[in-house]
């Protein structure tokens, strides 16, 4: 990690962030040669360019995205997947791993199914198009969905995959973390309930100090506790 | 509004009913994120105001024949609850709460960077829960904190307050006896930043001078709300330096266990 990107300094919308001898990044608006902050977020400085990382707002698809999804409807030829964000986005036949007849896809994907898809296309008036043609994007039978907020998503997997690595360790659930912030995750009940709850705390202290020896400490003591 | 002006609202040391000089504002309290399944919200008291604001999205806009292919919609909804005021006030919209929410919608249109979201709506609620003249403003100021709080892109937080002439004096922040008996008022909101004027009403008769006055005094307690509403921001979100978190581009999804 660079030095400049630990100062984690909390910007409101306005506060000026540069005087014009960086770029302007994400998050951020300028105005007469000066940079801006355009949200509540955190101020962060990466090779030239200043941005603004949002601490909550609504999810937005960008491409290449891994998105859990929701079936809401089902058509001739399309699914519509709610995919956590203001956009709904259509699922093509095209863009399943099966063959579907014209007019036969409930009988693969049913409304509320949950599945693990990835954004194909977005355009400009943010018109969304999800595919399940690469490995590993699947129909996601049983378990649970724990939503969060989309920005928390990069503090739940950790430097590295750390942090979501050592609750996959203790609880011994499969998790799939999205980036719309909708995790899923199987396995034992009682281990799903720590898992959420390791989950839950760091959705609410995601800002904090030493998160990741908190919830290690807490999912320790809840697993000696039964051994 | 130009009621009993013979009615003595400011003494002979310019000391207002309330105990207020004529260019003090009245305690002011924020605070940010007060409801849990709102994407932002804030209280605010100023003086015996008592507002709540609420807001929710970028969500799918409904009707869909209100979704703008371009930008984003600001829906306000202003509404004074019917215990908000002394005689009960009959409950839903009237001519007064429909106005105020166009009002504050578009003011509230010109700051939010809207083409970032195009098709959707963004849904803005002020419930008064306690009115004591100035609520527009009220309103105003705590729907741009809850805005921030909800992480939409703006361009800056916005405050609002009104301005009026009692007893022939240019005064701040007019309470309900000085609103009802005052000769004029004077509603401001402004982009603090930058001085541009989102919303300014006049009710009465002001004269230039007293206008410019106004104005004036007006912009200038603005700029002391905008610090209020910043630093409840601030307190809501306050961070702990930390050290050890992760990486933000650290985003890779991790194989399934």
């Amino acid at each position: 990690m660079n030095k400049e990107s630990m100062t984690r300094e909390l910007v409101l919308p306005g506060d000026l962030l540069d005087t014009g001898s960086m770029k302007p990044g994400e998050g951020t608006y300028v105005q007469d040669g000066n940079i801006f902050a355009a949200m509540l977020g955190i101020k962060s400085v990466k090779s030239n360019f200043v941005n603004v990382i949002p601490l909550g707002g609504r999810y937005i698809p960008a491409p290449g995205d891994m998105i859990i999804g929701k079936v809401i409807d089902i058509g001739p030829s399309n699914w519509l997947v709610d995919i956590f964000s203001p956009y709904p986005a259509p699922l093509h036949v095209n863009e399943v791993p099966w063959r579907v007849e014209f007019g036969d896809t409930a009988r693969y994907l049913g409304v509320g199914d949950t599945l693990l898809a990835k954004v194909l296309s977005v355009d400009e008036t943010k018109r969304v198009q999800v595919t399940m043609k690469e490995q590993g994007l699947r129909k996601l039978q049983g378990g649970q969905i724990v939503e969060i907020s989309h920005s928390k998503v990069p503090r739940v997997i950790g430097k590295n995959g750390s942090m979501i690595q050592m609750i996959k360790t203790y609880t011994n659930c499969r998790i799939m973390v999205g980036n719309n912030g909708r995790i899923w995750m199987d396995g034992n009940m009682e281990d799903m309930v720590h898992a959420k709850q390791a989950i839950r705390m760091i959705d609410e202290g995601a800002q904090t100090l030493k998160l990741t020896e908190r919830v290690k400490e807490f999912l320790e003591s809840v697993y000696r506790k039964e051994e | 509004m130009g009621g009993n002006s013979d009615m003595k609202l400011i003494d002979e040391n310019g000391i207002r009913i309330d105990g207020r000089k004529v260019d003090e504002l009245r305690p002011i309290k924020i605070e940010a994120g007060v409801l849990k399944s709102a994407d932002g919200s804030a209280y605010v008291e100023i003086g015996k105001n008592k507002v709540l604001a609420a807001v929710y999205g970028p969500r799918e806009c409904h009707p869909r024949h209100m979704q703008n292919p371009a930008k984003a919609i600001v829906q306000c909804k202003y509404n004074m609850i019917s215990f908000s005021v002394s005689d009960r006030k009959r409950p839903g919209p009237d001519r007064r709460s429909v106005e105020i929410s166009k009002l504050i919608s578009e003011a509230m249109d010109y700051v939010v960077f809207t083409e970032n979201y195009p098709r959707t709506s963004i849904d803005v609620y002020i419930e008064v829960l306690q009115a004591n003249a100035g609520t527009r403003c009220a309103g105003l100021t705590a729907a741009a904190v809850a805005l921030a709080d909800a992480g939409i892109p703006m361009k800056d937080i916005i405050p609002a307050v009104a301005v009026g002439k009692v007893n022939d004096q240019v005064v701040l922040d007019l309470n309900k006896e000085e609103d009802n008996y005052g000769q004029a008022d004077l509603p401001i909101a402004i982009i603090p930043r930058t001085g541009e004027v989102l919303l300014l009403q006049m009710d009465g008769h002001l004269t230039q001078e007293e206008f410019d006055k106004a104005l004036d005094m007006g912009v200038k307690a603005c700029q002391e709300i905008y610090e209020l509403q910043k630093d409840a921001l601030r307190r809501r979100y306050a961070i702990v330096n930390g050290e050890d978190e992760a990486k933000d581009e650290d985003q890779e999804m991790p194989e399934e266990a």
